[in-house]
């Protein structure tokens, strides 16, 4: 295929020799995303790497069609020409580069940071900030809508509810909304950089802790990437097992989701049955592994823990009562008009919108935008038990409860197919050192969407370079864009609807 | 003397009643136990005894907003028959006065909201500015009806007037009355499908954004206030709705305060079983009630 041709493609999970990798010229390089974003693929990842003056950009692209994943880097001395008025997902990649690295993309119409931190390479720094000043999250220029009729609200970072840090600044005309603009850093915690030497006794646990309400789609990805590195095959039963947790994982989130969603209509009862339904789930998973939000059920060479048939039959009983109280309780959205009145065609997104920006996860599909990484990179137990990709057409934050509720359906039927027919045998394997001078990319489908891991190793097989990206990365211009002509008393349904991680996109 | 007395105690204890009982309804719909039918005063309770923080930018409207929305509504409650009883305060045109001592509380609130300078609190004013012109015409429409009726404009012999022989006479135009002024009921007391009391969210709030600025005693004020206001406006559409009448002063009363009661339940099942509307359909059904109550008139006059 001629968008490839620059590209070395591999599938989901593998490993390559750092040779492999293609070096292109860099305006070869910038122009082979273009075109491969033209012909459909996706940014999973594009991310620098380098300590003296001389800085490698690599980009990690995804084709959804065949599932291939293609990786090349380009040097790049000094600043480099901006493609994202040409390639709009490229934006959030090319600010993340700038800030950690020091380099100007020239030409990028709005260039900010992103999470307010000190560059990775000091001496560095692409807004000319001395080194080692204080860098405050949020202190930055604001896009602003001039006009004596225009107000401007702000919210955040504290917010009225337990929620996490972020503000929001809304240029309104009364009551619609011109422009959003959302500002987030203030939970960066510097994993990336950590993580460079490693992994270290730590590391696992950052993984776990990247967002919290995404530990196994993070931890798998993570274990995903150590596995290729090492040239490790976990034993059938970890598969399966890991299979069970991250959906678990989406069927506690969907549900605190979709009862959310009904609380932001105020429609009470949903809202009270789906928080404690959410719970059982979440319950669910500490039957496996001890802890509610799965920390230590995935290790590096399979599970943390064994899933004895006492378990599973106990997981099966608490699975059927789960589902017929879910379905109830979300039953009773659908049959209420005012529910679903103020549901339809609140937070449109249309679909090229959704393709420009590379949406990822129910966003994505409520979009009618068909992709999902079980489905299209399959990986683990999805490469034997595939679990069908539900979508929607409207876009709206109907498009995306509808598309929780039947994606949540679905994992229902997985886990219960899947615990009725365990596999035995261990359930973890003995890990081995990482290979050296390797890349190795690895993406799962958390319940938001895309996770991307790359690791880039040194000789001794110790992490020169690891990137991830959080599914949030990609979706939280979305949630922006939801709200263009919309009224600002919709925006807490929006953004429920789009229920993004901060600590996920701050890292 | 001691329908006064009755008057007075009711007025002044049971408003934070209605809403525990609401909260319990509520609580039974979702499956929940719910707060105590007291939680309301303790609250209250609990408020006054804090103290305030009041913004350096604000004014002495901000301060005096809270009393004045108060004593209005206070005011409003000693014009209003309750259960079948003359109002200790009556005279002809108190029914005018009655309508207004709303529409002051309502301007002294909106004032200390935009005395703060907060985006919130305007845009929480802006609302309530908006719909409380929507809302005044379906009141006063509901008014000169039952004046037409009753052949006065005090609302104490408009009221004590209306019995349940009037639904034989004139049931359609009492139908219309009551749905126009249920709407309004409703919204005027900022409750689901106008507006939801229990939400967090600033955006998209109406009436509580206004107040998010007060603390301590001022906004335990307010928040009696608010109940007092349901009180009222409860009081004066069972009023119209059901004209229970028994002979017996003491049974009367009885009658009120379960139909009060009833009231509040109705109130918390409508809550359970809606959603919101979304902010700009707001208008369209208080222009319904406008019209609701407007041919509820036009029945009357012909």
């Amino acid at each position: 295929m001629t968008d490839a041709s620059f590209m070395k493609t591999f599938y989901n999970g593998e490993s390559l020799p750092l040779d492999a990798v293609p070096e292109v010229k860099l305006n070869d390089f910038l122009q082979a995303i273009i075109d491969a974003a033209d012909h459909g693929w996706r940014i999973s990842a594009l991310f620098g790497e380098g300590t003296g003056p001389e800085l490698t950009l690599y980009a990690v692209l995804s084709a959804t069609g065949d599932g291939l994943i293609g990786v090349m880097r380009s040097r790049c001395n000094g600043n480099f020409p901006s493609i994202t008025p040409y390639c709009p997902q490229a934006n959030l990649f090319e600010r993340e580069i700038a800030e950690q690295f020091g380099v100007v993309p020239e030409g990028h119409p709005w260039f900010k940071p992103l999470r307010f931190h000190q560059s990775f390479r000091p001496g560095y720094d692409a807004w000319g900030r001395a080194d080692r000043s204080a860098i405050l999250p949020g202190i930055t220029d604001f896009y602003r809508v001039e006009g004596d009729e225009i107000h401007e609200v702000a919210v955040g970072p504290v917010h009225a509810g337990v929620i996490e840090p972020g503000h929001f600044r809304f240029q309104c005309h009364g009551e619609e909304v011109f422009h959003l603009e959302i500002v987030l850093g203030y939970q960066h915690r510097g994993i990336e950089s950590a993580l460079i030497g490693g992994p270290k006794p730590g590391t696992l646990h950052r993984m776990e802790t990247i967002a919290g309400d995404t530990t196994i789609a993070h931890t798998w990805a993570h274990c995903m990437i150590l596995e290729s590195l090492a040239a490790v095959h976990i034993p059938a039963k970890a598969e399966v097992l890991r299979g069970i947790g991250l959906e678990l994982e989406r069927l506690a989130n969907h549900t605190g989701d979709l009862g959310a969603i009904a609380g932001d209509t105020g429609y009470l009862p949903t809202s009270s049955y789906c928080g404690r339904i959410r719970g059982d789930f979440l319950n669910m998973t500490a039957v496996m592994c001890g802890s509610r939000f799965g920390r230590g059920l995935i290790r590096p060479g399979g599970t943390g823990f064994d899933c004895s048939q006492d378990q599973s039959d106990e997981l099966l009983r608490r699975i059927a009562a789960a589902r017929a109280d879910l379905t109830n309780a979300v039953d009773l959205i659908w049959a209420t008009p005012s529910v679903l009145a103020r549901l339809e065609g609140t937070g449109i997104v249309a679909r090229e919108t959704a393709k420009e920006l590379a949406l990822t996860g129910p966003a994505a599909r409520a979009c009618g935008i068909a992709m999902d990484v079980r489905q299209n990179f399959p990986y683990g137990i999805y490469q034997m038990s595939q679990i069908p990709v539900v979508t929607a057409r409207s876009g709206d934050v109907y498009g995306r409860t509808l598309v929780r509720w039947l994606e949540a359906e679905k994992s229902l039927e997985f886990l219960e197919e899947q615990l009725s027919q365990l596999p035995s045998g261990r359930y973890a394997t003995h890990m081995k050192q990482p290979a050296g001078e390797k890349i190795a990319v690895a993406l799962t489908e958390g319940w938001r969407g895309e996770v991307c891991h790359v690791a880039l190793t040194d000789k001794a097989g110790r992490f020169s370079r690891y990137k991830i990206v959080d599914p949030s990365f990609h979706n939280w211009p979305g949630l922006a864009m939801a709200l263009r002509g919309q009224q600002i008393s919709d925006f807490p349904l929006c953004n429920k609807s789009f229920n993004l991680s901060y600590c996920g996109f701050d890292q | 003397m001691t329908d006064i007395l009755i008057h007075a105690l009711l007025v002044i204890l049971m408003p934070p009643l209605l809403l525990g009982v609401i909260g319990k309804t509520k609580a039974a719909f979702a499956g929940r136990v719910g707060p105590s039918y007291f939680q309301h005063y303790y609250d209250l309770a609990k408020l006054i005894r804090k103290g305030t923080v009041i913004s350096d930018t604000t004014t002495w409207i901000f301060t005096a907003g809270p009393v004045i929305t108060l004593a209005a509504t206070l005011v409003a409650a000693l014009l209003l028959p309750l259960g079948n009883h003359a109002a200790p305060i009556a005279f002809a045109g108190d029914m005018v006065l009655f309508a207004y001592l709303f529409a002051l509380g309502r301007f002294f609130t909106t004032l200390a909201a935009l005395d703060t300078g907060s985006s919130f609190e305007g845009m929480g004013a802006a609302r309530e500015a908006t719909f409380a012109c929507l809302a005044e015409p379906a009141l006063f429409f509901a008014l000169i009806t039952l004046s037409r009726m009753s052949g006065t404009l005090s609302l104490s012999p408009m009221m004590t007037n209306l019995s349940v022989s009037l639904w034989f006479s004139s049931g359609a135009a009492l139908l219309l009355l009551i749905g126009g002024l249920f709407i309004v009921l409703l919204a005027e007391n900022c409750r689901i499908p106008f507006d939801d009391p229990t939400t967090h969210l600033e955006l998209t709030m109406v009436h509580e954004v206004m107040v998010l600025d007060h603390s301590g005693p001022a906004f335990a004020y307010i928040l009696y206030g608010a109940a007092m206001k349901l009180f009222v406006m409860g009081a004066f559409f069972i009023n119209i709705a059901l004209p229970l009448k028994s002979g017996n002063a003491m049974l009367d009363w009885g009658i009120f305060i379960l139909l009060m009661l009833g009231l509040a339940v109705a109130i918390g099942v409508v809550e359970s079983i809606m959603a919101r509307l979304r902010l700009v359909r707001i208008p369209q059904m208080l222009v319904a009630a406008c019209i609701l109550s407007g041919f509820s008139m036009l029945l009357i006059l012909r």
